[in-house]
């Protein structure tokens, strides 16, 4: 253990990390937790709209969304979309390792997460730069090469840049986050009885993951077997 | 207080076998894609995401040991997104089903 | 009267126990962040009053004499995004119910307080910028900001105007997560659900509204920024995009909003008629969980403000029929004070005559929204006068009144204070007399045919239109004066007991104003809400 005073772990922890207007630290604790989920319900309304927005124009267009997003990479979408989920077994392998205050491999799990979300936003980039090198960007000079109803294509990858887009902020602001629980860790703020923020950024990475394994298969694999329609 | 569920702490083994389940399925669903199930092929990709997100709310972020209070505000979130896609698809699905213009 | 106190009420309280502007930019304390908004919302209203005022001024002719139509656009718009965004959505939860929420149940703070202040600095950011578009030369949309109109061929600034909502709309998203969880968490011990005042009630809805529906418009303006900056087409026909989708995205916010307007009024109206009818509301559990279903229902109802544009008819009829169920809820609170009154010992204070004048106006406006709910009655009113009369029922002559009246019926207990009650009476009436007489003639201007934001009408509508703005007049005067009283009040007012009105609820068993941790030792609550005879035995019969 990391702590150098004579007074228990508990005691100290509740000295300084229990905020006046709470009775105990399990209320804290609790409030928090329930706090994180209803912020969490106002992220699924949030990508909700644009979620709608696909599922309007994907029936009204379904040929155009099909050709489209033939264009993007199957591969590459399956193999981010692994990389994700191993940066969620990690930070939920983190949160375990916290709870059991187990400093070094919290660390180890925090850098871990972080690496393995860089590197799928490092293949985002990839794709976007292929998108724009392709013209796919919708805009003045799209064009949408071999497209079935290209007049409506534009829509899909509208929806393309939009939901990964902002799929891709949360989770630059979660790197930012990690980097700064990274060092938070390391200068030992986290015990087994008080690691909340991590508990609670595992809650927000996790979501951020469920938002792709929505838009992996919405956006990656309308129609792959070729036929033609959805 | 219900809240005694957060000191519960998942077994790792846990989390190992929901990573195998998620991998599996994300490669699962990658394959069926390519295969025409007609129109079919949406409502089983939609349900293999569902499976795996289901599976990474209740076990990675808790919520299978979590207090009634959270289960019920994911249950509300999930509720309301549908409410939001499927009042309006109401509308959109509908358009021009009378035979009037602009009905 | 208790003086032993009141010596010491001047020594510490939130007010005065710390000095300094720091202490109040960086507090925590969910009191002084309800005055920090009670400042800025009060100044937004008088912008948005101005707009008015020169709405009503353009509308005393027939003619477009003082502004071009695109002016007058943009005077109608910022009128509606400042009144909407910046005035009725915060005014009660930010102000009284941050201010008592933590009092009412029990707790010496809201869940989290530095997201509380974080919510009030973004709705600075949020000010600021509409602050910018407003000096910048306006937006002409319409607060609606429907498509193509707004992305494709406004002039205005689109951009900046959508962006300053979003940001705003995070303030009560925070405002909305910080009332749900404080009421889930935060309850003092035998602080039952069901013996929390009407008020906490009404504010979890609210909270709950602005959770769930916020989120909405801010995607929805982003995409609208999106389409109007990068010119991607979401919702331009030549894309593909559909209009009408972005009517829908808006309104599924826009139209529980007004639950979140109108839902904390409804709150105040249920303690103030309480208190002085010296009952307990009839019918608790009803009005309870009829803020919940108006809270459900209210999402479930967008579309009757799509009826003419499009939409399929088949959604129209299931929209129809759900906006006739949402009425009921409400209908059944205004039935319930009502039966509160009746055989109550009434006294009419200044928050009761706002409370009664409420409950009128609410019911008009009510009323006549059922009319408009009516697809084919819709037809031909909806874009005339008689919708523009029928929101500003329910908006100002309930929610505006339901603000006043919790202004009134908590002064003494946020500011220590006693006001004049002659005054405040008085202007009370004003209001309501101008209210109606602004107001009114709406509903029948609309009905026959004026269309809403034209600046010019046939000549055969002024007489209507001169009795609309002098109305309009009044109302302002009306509003001038209790900024003059209140204001006064701070200084030369006589100091308030702890429970001038002789009310029920924790809030009133502390100092006027409270101190900064609201109780020492958590209070364990025995007894059920509004229960006026423990209230008699403890300080013996009300006061005043």
């Amino acid at each position: 253990m990391d702590s150098h005073v004579a007074v228990s772990d508990e005691a100290v922890v509740e000295h300084t990390t229990l905020k006046h207007h709470f009775e105990n630290a399990e209320q804290q604790k609790d409030a928090a937790t329930v706090g994180m989920w209803v912020f969490l319900v106002t992220e699924i309304m949030f990508f909700g709209g644009l979620f709608l927005a696909y599922f309007a124009y994907r029936q009204k267009y379904p040929i155009a969304f099909a050709s489209a997003s033939n264009k993007t990479n199957l591969l590459i979408g399956a193999f981010n979309t692994t990389v994700l989920i191993c940066s969620s077994l990690t930070m939920a392998l983190g949160v375990h390792a916290a709870s059991l205050g187990k400093r070094k491999l919290l660390i180890l799990f925090l850098i871990l997460t972080l690496l393995l979300g860089g590197a799928f936003l490092g293949v985002k980039t990839y794709e976007y730069h292929d998108k724009w090198v392709h013209h796919e960007v919708p805009g003045e000079h799209f064009e949408c090469e071999g497209c079935k109803d290209a007049g409506h294509a534009s829509l899909f990858f509208s929806l393309y840049f939009g939901m990964t887009g902002l799929h891709a902020t949360h989770m630059i602001v979660g790197a930012g986050i990690l980097l700064v629980l990274i060092w938070q860790a390391y200068k030992g703020k986290f015990t087994a009885e008080w690691y909340t923020p991590i508990e609670m950024f595992g809650l927000y990475w996790h979501f951020v993951d469920i938002v792709w394994i929505f838009l992996f298969p919405l956006l990656y694999l309308i129609d792959r077997s070729g036929r033609g329609l959805s | 207080m219900d809240s005694h569920a957060e000191h519960h702490i998942v077994p790792k083994r846990v989390y190992f076998a929901v990573f195998a389940a998620l991998i599996v399925l994300t490669w699962v669903t990658a394959y069926v894609s390519t295969v025409d199930l007609g129109r079919w092929n949406i409502f089983v990709a939609l349900a293999i995401a569902i499976v795996k997100a289901s599976l990474v709310i209740l076990f990675f972020m808790h919520v299978k040991y979590s207090s009634r209070l959270t289960k019920m505000t994911v249950g509300a979130g999930l509720f309301w997104l549908i409410i939001l896609l499927f009042m309006t698809m109401t509308d959109l699905w509908t358009r021009n089903m009378m035979g009037v213009p602009g009905r | 009267m208790i003086t032993a106190t009141q010596t010491a009420v001047k020594e510490k309280n939130y007010i005065n126990a710390e000095d300094g502007l720091m202490s109040w930019l960086l507090t925590e304390d969910h009191k002084r962040i309800a005055l920090l908004y009670l400042i800025v919302v009060t100044g937004f209203f008088a912008i948005g009053g101005l707009f008015a005022a020169l709405i009503r001024i353009e509308l005393a002719t027939p003619a477009g004499d003082l502004f071009d139509s695109n002016t007058y656009n943009k005077v109608f718009t910022m009128h509606g995004v400042i009144m909407v965004f910046f005035f009725l959505i915060p005014s009660i939860p930010a102000i009284l119910g941050n201010f008592l929420l933590p009092l009412m149940i029990g707790a010496k703070d809201l869940a989290f307080p530095r997201i509380n202040l974080l919510s009030w600095y973004v709705y600075m950011v949020g000010g600021v910028m509409i602050l910018y578009v407003l000096f910048s030369g306006g937006v002409d949309t319409g607060w609606t900001f429907y498509t193509p109109f707004s992305t494709s061929y406004s002039n205005g600034y689109v951009i900046a105007a959508g962006l300053a909502i979003f940001v705003n709309g995070f303030s009560s998203i925070l405002t909305g997560l910080n009332f749900v969880v404080t009421v889930h968490r935060m309850r003092a011990p035998g602080m039952t659900w069901f013996r929390l005042p009407l008020f906490v009630w009404a504010h979890y809805a609210t909270g709950a509204i602005m959770i769930l529906g916020t989120p909405v418009i801010a995607v929805t303006l982003f995409l609208l920024v999106l389409e109007r900056g990068l010119h991607i087409g979401f919702f331009d026909p030549a894309y593909g995009g559909d209009p009408i989708l972005f009517q829908h995205m808006f309104w599924f916010y826009s139209h529980p909003a007004v639950y979140i307007m109108i839902l904390p009024s409804m709150g105040v109206i249920s303690e103030v008629i309480s208190t002085f009818s010296s009952k307990k509301p009839f019918g608790y559990t009803f009005i309870a969980f009829s803020s919940i279903a108006i809270a459900v229902f209210g999402f479930l109802v967008w579309g009757h403000h799509l009826f003419v544009s499009s939409q399929s008819a088949y959604a129209g009829m299931v929209f129809s029929v759900l906006s006739m169920i949402v009425a009921i809820p409400s209908a059944i609170k205004v039935f319930n004070w009502t039966s509160t009154m009746y055989k109550g010992s009434v006294r009419l204070t200044t928050p009761m005559l706002y409370a009664i004048g409420f409950m009128g106006l609410f019911t008009i406006g009510g009323l006549t929204g059922l009319f408009l709910a009516s697809m084919g009655m819709d037809v031909h009113l909806t874009d005339t006068y008689f919708v523009i009369a029928h929101f500003h029922y329910v908006m100002v002559g309930g929610a505006i009144l339901g603000y006043l009246a919790g202004i009134h019926f908590w002064w003494p207990k946020m500011f220590g204070k006693m006001y004049d009650e002659n005054w405040s009476r008085l202007s009370a009436v004003i209001i309501f007399v101008g209210f109606n007489l602004t107001f009114f003639p709406q509903f029948l201007l609309g009905y026959m045919g004026m269309p809403r934001r034209y600046h010019v009408y046939p000549p055969e509508f002024q007489v209507l239109n001169v009795l609309s703005s002098a109305g309009a007049s009044l109302v302002g005067l009306g509003f001038l004066i209790p900024l003059t009283y209140l204001l006064w009040s701070l200084k030369y007012g006589p100091d308030a007991p702890p429970n001038p009105w002789g009310a029920t609820g924790l809030e009133w068993q502390t100092t006027s104003p409270p101190p900064k941790h609201n109780f020492e030792i958590t209070p364990v609550v025995t007894h059920e809400a509004y229960d006026y005879d423990a209230l008699y035995k403890r300080e013996g019969g009300h006061v005043g």
